[in-house]
């Protein structure tokens, strides 16, 4: 008996330091990344394994800042990332309050459409984003980045879901005070979702802030693209310059990892809610 | 009404009035931007004929292949092995396999691009110890769409542990205690216990994973940009290269069509998958 949980002990333990191995090779890169930016750029391409910065330097930031128009991406990002979080928010949290909560002609089909275009992928539709954002003159605009990430009927779903689990009697209490439909709503109805509002917005801006494929698309020149976008560009500025091209990758990625190491709970909390395994 | 307006004008806008004039462009030969004329069915037609194009269907399914059920299996392995620690420790851990999801996709191709230098990789040491010689691996024809793979489940894998390690707490500690009292073994405690539990898990991972990785584009532009020999060309890359490079809108919009059409099967298929998870 003794011998069996002893036996038992080795193996957990072992299967522990496995654990914690394969987390150290995951994180690695991370850490390379990082640990590579505070090198100098003749340290970067010696030879062996240089774990640790001999003479760490804050060079290659400072050169980035000064030569890249990384100040102009931030604000990029932070503008369309916000506005986004924002809008997408509101736009999709009315929408649900009014399927879920108000009687008008074509409830049902909206609601249909709503799961309908959860279906369709938007990536499909870049072509014709591209031309009806040209056709609104919003090319190299901060509007032409936001308007097509809009559509979120994820975000719809998961409010739609919420504002049906709240029961009737609070919106028949409301009633009787003489709340109005927009009193409900505000007064109300939105007080209750705010774990939900959060951990939406919080994976609606970090979806916003890595997008890819369509601000890339979506914005030509230098100046006007969020910092996702940017990173490319200077790898193709500075040639072989390991340092400074992954210094800008660090500053691209510092938000979100900062947004998500202060809401850790919230971040994972919402990615369950929008598949809808805990929701 | 005051309520739906926003959504709905939004809707119409931006999703409905896409989807019609993607269609309608894709039944012509417009440039971009600008009119063509009405050609009908051909840019289908033309689609069937194009080497390129099949290829580049080919290498999107060779590159789903690699990724969902790798991605998967990996996932649903860490979460196990998540879930065996305790407190902090499992706080730390898990971070550090969910912290790639979180970064924009430039930083994880500009990180690996790093890793994997063909002169000054970290990772070419690793590689050079097992198949004798560093490798250029995103130059490579046998390497590149592996490799893309590979970054791809590193990047994405997190999102998944997290699903399983949900699906996972939902199990009730009852079964195994039981189970244990019974000797079952490990193995069997996972097979007869775990596995069919969290099989509804599983099958949305599964199917998440499909429709994500059929959309195959920016990890594939940043790192290879399609090559070499077009070894790593896939649909949107192909959707892009027509109407943007070279300005061919109706066929670009064709493409595009095969690739929408895709994804709402798979979507469809997701749907009944998660409908029949539903009861439980």
């Amino acid at each position: 008996m003794t011998i069996g949980i002893s036996r038992f002990r080795i193996t957990a333990v072992g299967l522990t330091i496995f654990t914690l191995a394969c987390a150290v090779c995951w994180a690695f890169p991370l850490y390379w990344l990082a640990v590579t930016t505070l090198k100098h750029e003749y340290d970067t391409v010696k030879p062996g394994l240089n774990l640790i910065p001999s003479d760490p330097t804050l060079d290659s930031y400072i050169f980035v800042i000064e030569h890249t128009k990384i100040a102009y991406w931030y604000v990029n990002s932070f503008v369309t990332a916000t506005t986004i979080t924002v809008l997408a928010i509101v736009i999709s949290a009315t929408c649900a309050y009014a399927i879920s909560q108000l009687k008008f002609p074509g409830r049902k089909l909206l609601w249909g459409l709503v799961l309908a275009s959860f279906m369709v992928p938007l990536t499909s539709l870049i072509i014709t984003h591209f031309i009806l954002m040209n056709d609104f003159g919003l090319i190299n605009h901060w509007g032409g980045i936001i308007l097509p990430q809009l559509i979120t009927p994820v975000t719809v779903i998961v409010y739609k879901q919420f504002f049906d689990g709240i029961p009737k009697e609070y919106r028949e209490a409301a009633v009787i005070d003489g709340a109005g439909e927009f009193q409900l709503f505000y007064r109300v109805y939105m007080p209750m979702t705010w774990g939900v509002t959060t951990a939406l917005a919080i994976i609606t801006f970090i979806g916003a802030w890595d997008a890819f494929l369509w601000p890339f698309l979506a914005q030509t020149s230098d100046e006007m693209m969020t910092v996702t976008v940017g990173i490319t560009q200077v790898h193709e500025a500075f040639g072989v310059q390991y340092a400074r091209n992954l210094a800008v990758a660090v500053m691209a990625a510092a938000p979100v990892v900062v947004a998500y190491l202060v809401f850790q709970r919230r971040v994972t909390d919402a990615i369950a809610i929008s598949v809808g395994i805990k929701g | 009404m005051v309520f739906v307006a926003p959504f709905v004008i939004a809707y119409l806008v931006l999703f409905i009035y896409p989807t019609i004039k993607l269609i309608i462009l894709s039944l012509t030969d417009g440039p971009l931007i600008g009119s063509g004329k009405w050609v009908g069915l051909h840019n289908y037609i033309r689609l069937a004929s194009d080497h390129l194009f099949k290829q580049s269907v080919t290498q999107t399914v060779y590159f789903v292949v690699l990724t969902v059920v790798p991605n998967t299996a990996i996932a649903l392995g860490i979460a196990l092995m998540v879930l065996r620690l305790k407190g902090w420790l499992q706080s730390a851990v898990l971070a550090c396999f969910f912290l790639p999801y979180i970064l924009p996709v430039t930083v994880v191709t500009q990180t690996w691009l790093w890793v994997l230098d063909k002169e000054f990789g970290i990772a070419q040491y690793l590689i050079a110890a097992v198949v004798g010689s560093r490798v250029p691996v995103f130059h490579e024809a046998d390497w590149v769409m592996p490799m893309i793979a590979w970054v791809t489940i590193w990047w994405t894998n997190g999102f998944n542990v997290l699903l399983f390690i949900a699906g996972l707490r939902n199990v009730p500690q009852d079964y195994y205690d039981s189970a244990a009292l019974d000797g079952a073994s490990r193995w069997n405690q996972f097979r007869h216990i775990t596995w069919p539990l969290i099989w509804p898990v599983t099958a949305l991972v599964l199917t998440i994973q499909l429709i994500l990785q059929f959309k195959i584009f920016d990890q594939v532009y940043l790192l290879s940009g399609g090559g070499p020999f077009n070894k790593s060309q896939v649909i949107l890359l192909q959707v892009y290269v027509q109407s943007f490079a070279l300005n061919h809108g109706g066929y670009g919009a064709a493409m595009s069509m095969f690739l929408f059409a895709m994804i709402v099967v798979f979507s469809i298929l997701q749907f009944q998958v998660l409908r029949v998870r539903v009861p439980r």
